[in-house]
């Protein structure tokens, strides 16, 4: 038996210790905010923060996080960070078709919360480690920009120019 | 050139040809609702079910709280559909946008039983080409019925009222009927069989960027796509393919893999294993445990040389003819020089980030799928056949696809999660993993082309001929669109070129390769092809000639206004007429395909060691009437950014009958920190809407090669890039 905190919530689950907790929020406690996309941590899809820090589920055992603060996709708009993220997320309409963005989000969230005024190349740090085949990279940057409040450019009528 | 996926004419006459029909019924617990055919693709119908009796496939419904609600054919995957479509019925009902829902049609309500018959299919940047028309007609045809109504009841002419804002005013009196009050009385209305549609100046909505109406799901992770189904007493399962293509399974330790906790099952088929558990972790780890072992089969020392061997020999043969316009061969034989070439694309992966799932359940009298299609009719068919059950016993819940790309315009991962459910009692959820998701996809097609031209003592081009060798995936996937033996997606953009050519011949050679290896659709299907190809060809005779590549392409296109007006203002965009430093160059091409034209100016840097950073990318697109602006802008840097990773880094090779790559480590895609800035323009355009989901992917690639050659001299011909500009 194990404790788990989930989203501020105590779970007691009966798991294997090196089950990897991304099977465990998706297929225990039926969590499937949180996704799966490689099983090798090279895209970003499952990423969840433990303390406070980005952290890819997929290799993750459970016996690691014992006792340790978990936070997913589904907790995260308690955060002011995570909150600020989804609201700039909704603002600028970032997703396509959706999937990496529970990832994105949590990988840009977790970034705000340790640096107020990321720049380019904090973003890049932050950010390349979530894949998204929809491309929705430039509206990511925007987003996190905007959410950041440094100055980003807004759409302007046809033209976009939402790059760096 | 008659095109199946691609082609604008079709999808909007055969359009207006389904939409004839229209019926109107009042809807359980009040209300009107609309039903009507939407042609999602008329030739798969005609083609595959000629059984198939008229039913809507598509609802309009407004309900007593004036809450419109479309229950569309359509699926959502990524491409902004469940906005720009609502836009279109809501711009002719007079609703604002926020009052119109969207639902998958529910496969459990009566009202919509059997909506799926028919073939649906969402792909080739066809949604909204081909609803443009019928939607609005729907909106349009509701309105006249509301409006209708309240004159009735006010006892005055309809012409004297008009519609707005979900409400019905009469002119004279400033009396006013929300729509929600008069759907019971509208419901009963004749269907008017003619409705006036409005003139684009005066649209409200249409042609205004609009918020997606589906993005809150996707920020808070409460949007379910296929692999998140969960239903009581589900199982999960991994699944494991022969790797070798075509190996069969000669043995598995079924033991060991039910030692792992939580393993069930082990499900035998053919050419794959199945293990079954409590969740997909006790699955991994069972079917690790079950060491699988193959027979290999026919395919055992196959690799990539070996089906470019078969490909280079199959293209020293005449093909079919796709176009033969005036006399290439003579032309090319009298011309002052020939200018030859051949361009290799290679198999390419989809790598959708959702990866290949499917969830059944099957019993004695129906069979349940949750799963992410392109095309939930064909799907459906495809099950009854397997099950021998009826249509209205197998039911598809559509779900969000995260990603498509042509990959889940096929069936292959329903069938199997069938099998599979065929030996386990309950639900079942089958979930590739991304190593299984990579080697056994259906790839896009390595593709072989060949082109010779004549040109003159100035380097004007004289004769065109060109020989395409590839698979044909129409072949497979229908083959009553092959026209007099071609294959019109393996030729399009070639046979169909913008470029103003007056001797030309098109010819194409079909080329399998080895049973066990399947070819599919990728983003911008044979236009994607064809643009690399023939704008890489230009590009290089405007090289030859000395001339400037922008000029010499303007030089063909004297007859294609829309095609120079998007080179013209994606070279002023780029400042292509400013000098770059060494080791820079812009490169520039040009996509007519979908309905759309497409320009643009990609920007590279090559440093010392060779490495091609892409820094720049102008994209210039009439798409006709923009829906939803904000969407195509997406679409386009979406589109840019999926073909950047394909013509840099994809590419899946085969050795000893495997797939090489594994997982993103070796199946390279973009990332943010290799992204480059991209500007979006949009023409304004009073012409029919084009496609917007595929063309920034076609053009990309070739602008990109284009612009390594401005930058090193160097002649992209074989994809991808890879290695191939390495100094050291």
């Amino acid at each position: 038996m194990i404790t788990l905190n989930v989203n501020g919530k105590p779970r007691n689950l009966d798991v294997p210790d090196d089950m990897p907790l991304l099977w465990i929020l998706r297929d225990v406690l039926g969590m499937t905010g949180t996704k799966f996309g490689c099983g090798a941590a090279l895209c970003g899809a499952c990423t969840i923060h433990i303390d406070g820090q980005p952290t890819r589920s997929c290799v993750l055992p459970v016996s690691a996080v014992a006792g340790k603060r978990i936070t997913t996709i589904e907790g995260i708009g308690a955060t002011s960070a995570g909150k600020a993220v989804q609201a700039a997320w909704l603002a600028l309409d970032v997703p396509q078709c959706g999937y990496c963005q529970s990832g994105q989000i949590m990988s840009a969230s977790a970034l705000l919360a340790s640096k107020a005024k990321p720049t380019d190349s904090d973003i890049d740090g932050a950010m390349a480690g979530n894949i998204c085949r929809c491309g929705t990279y430039p509206r990511i940057r925007a987003a996190i920009k905007r959410a950041a409040g440094v100055a980003a450019k807004e759409q302007a009528g046809s033209v976009s120019d939402k790059g760096r | 050139m008659k095109t199946v996926l691609n082609d604008r004419r079709s999808a909007v006459s055969s359009s207006r040809r389904a939409f004839l029909k229209f019926t109107a019924s009042a809807a359980i617990g009040g209300g009107l609702t609309l039903g009507m055919v939407l042609p999602v693709r008329g030739e798969i119908r005609d083609s595959l079910t000629t059984d198939a009796p008229f039913a809507p496939n598509a609802f309009l419904r407004i309900d007593r709280s004036g809450k419109v609600t479309f229950v569309m054919p359509v699926i959502e995957m990524g491409q902004g559909t469940y906005t720009s479509l609502p836009m279109l019925i809501a711009e002719e009902l007079e609703v604002d946008l926020d009052n119109v829902a969207i639902e998958h049609s529910p496969p459990d309500d009566k009202i919509y039983a059997n909506p799926l018959i028919g073939l649906q299919l969402t792909g080739g940047s066809t949604a909204v080409r081909g609803f443009y028309e019928p939607l609005r007609r729907a909106g349009a045809t509701a309105r006249v019925m509301l409006v209708t109504a309240a004159a009735q009841r006010w006892n005055v002419e309809p012409s004297s009222c008009y519609a707005v804002k979900g409400t019905v005013v009469h002119k004279a009196t400033g009396r006013r009927l929300a729509y929600g009050s008069l759907v019971d009385d509208a419901a009963k209305v004749p269907v008017p069989e003619k409705v006036a549609l409005k003139a684009p100046g005066q649209f409200k909505l249409i042609g205004t960027p609009h918020r997606r109406l589906d993005t809150a799901g996707k920020v808070n992770g409460s949007a379910k796509f296929g692999i998140d189904a969960r239903l009581p007493g589900m199982k999960f399962a991994v699944l494991a393919i022969s790797p070798v293509f075509g190996g069969k399974l000669a043995s598995v330790d079924e033991a060991k893999a039910k030692a792992v906790p939580g393993v069930s099952q082990v499900v035998r088929l053919d050419d794959a294993v199945a293990v079954v558990a409590v969740h997909t972790w006790a699955a991994k780890q069972g079917l690790n445990a079950a060491a699988p072992k193959w027979a290999a089969g026919p395919n055992a020392k196959l690799s990539t040389a070996d089906i470019v061997a078969q490909l280079v020999s199959a293209s020293e043969k005449a093909g079919a003819v796709a176009r033969h316009d005036g006399d290439a061969a003579g032309a090319i034989a009298r011309s002052a020089r020939k200018v030859e070439a051949v361009y290799q694309q290679p198999f390419l992966a989809h790598a959708t980030m959702e990866p290949m799932n499917c969830t059944v359940q099957l019993t004695k009298e129906s069979c349940d799928i949750w799963v992410g299609t392109q095309i939930p009719g064909i799907t459906q068919s495809v099950v009854m056949k397997m099950t021998g059950l009826k249509r209205e016993q197998v039911r598809i819940h559509n779900h969000l696809l995260g990603g498509g790309f042509g990959r889940r315009l096929e069936f292959d991962g329903t069938v199997r999660a069938v099998r599979v459910a065929q030996q386990v009692e309950g639900p079942v959820q089958v979930t590739w993993t991304r190593e299984e998701d990579i080697q056994h996809d259906m790839y896009r097609p390595y593709y072989y082309d060949r082109l010779t031209a004549g040109v003159d003592a100035e380097g004007k081009v004289t004769g065109w001929s060109h020989r395409i060798t590839g698979s044909s995936i129409i072949e497979r996937y229908s083959p009553a669109w092959i026209k007099d033996g071609v294959d019109p997606d393996a030729v399009e953009s070639s046979a169909n070129q913008p470029y103003g050519l007056s001797d030309i011949h098109v010819e194409w050679v079909r080329q399998e390769p080895p049973a066990g290896i399947q070819t599919s659709w990728w983003r911008g299907v044979g236009i994607t092809r064809g643009t690399f190809v023939v704008e890489s060809f230009v590009d290089e005779l405007a090289a030859d000639a000395k001339r400037d590549p922008l000029a010499y392409r303007l030089a063909l296109l004297d007859k294609n206004p829309r095609a120079r007006r998007v080179l013209q203002i994606a070279a002023k965009q780029s400042g292509w007429d400013r000098k770059l430093p060494a080791r820079q160059g812009r490169g520039i091409a040009l996509c007519t395909g979908f309905g759309s034209f497409v320009a643009m100016v990609v920007q590279v840097s090559v440093d010392k060691s060779g490495a091609v950073t892409p820094t720049h990318v102008w994209c210039v697109v009439d798409c006709g009437i923009a829906v939803n602006p904000d969407t195509i802008s997406a679409q386009m840097e979406s589109g840019i950014i999926f073909g950047l990773s394909g013509v840099l880094h994809g590419e899946i090779t085969i050795k000893d009958g495997r797939v090489e790559q594994t997982n993103f480590g070796d199946y390279r895609v973009l990332r943010i920190n290799e992204t480059p800035r991209i500007n979006v323009h949009l023409v304004k355009s009073p012409e029919a809407p084009g496609g917007i989901g595929e063309p920034g992917t076609s053009c990309v690639m070739p602008a990109l090669t284009n612009a390594i050659f401005a930058a090193t001299g160097k002649r992209i011909r074989k994809l991808p890039v890879g290695g191939q500009t390495r100094t050291a």
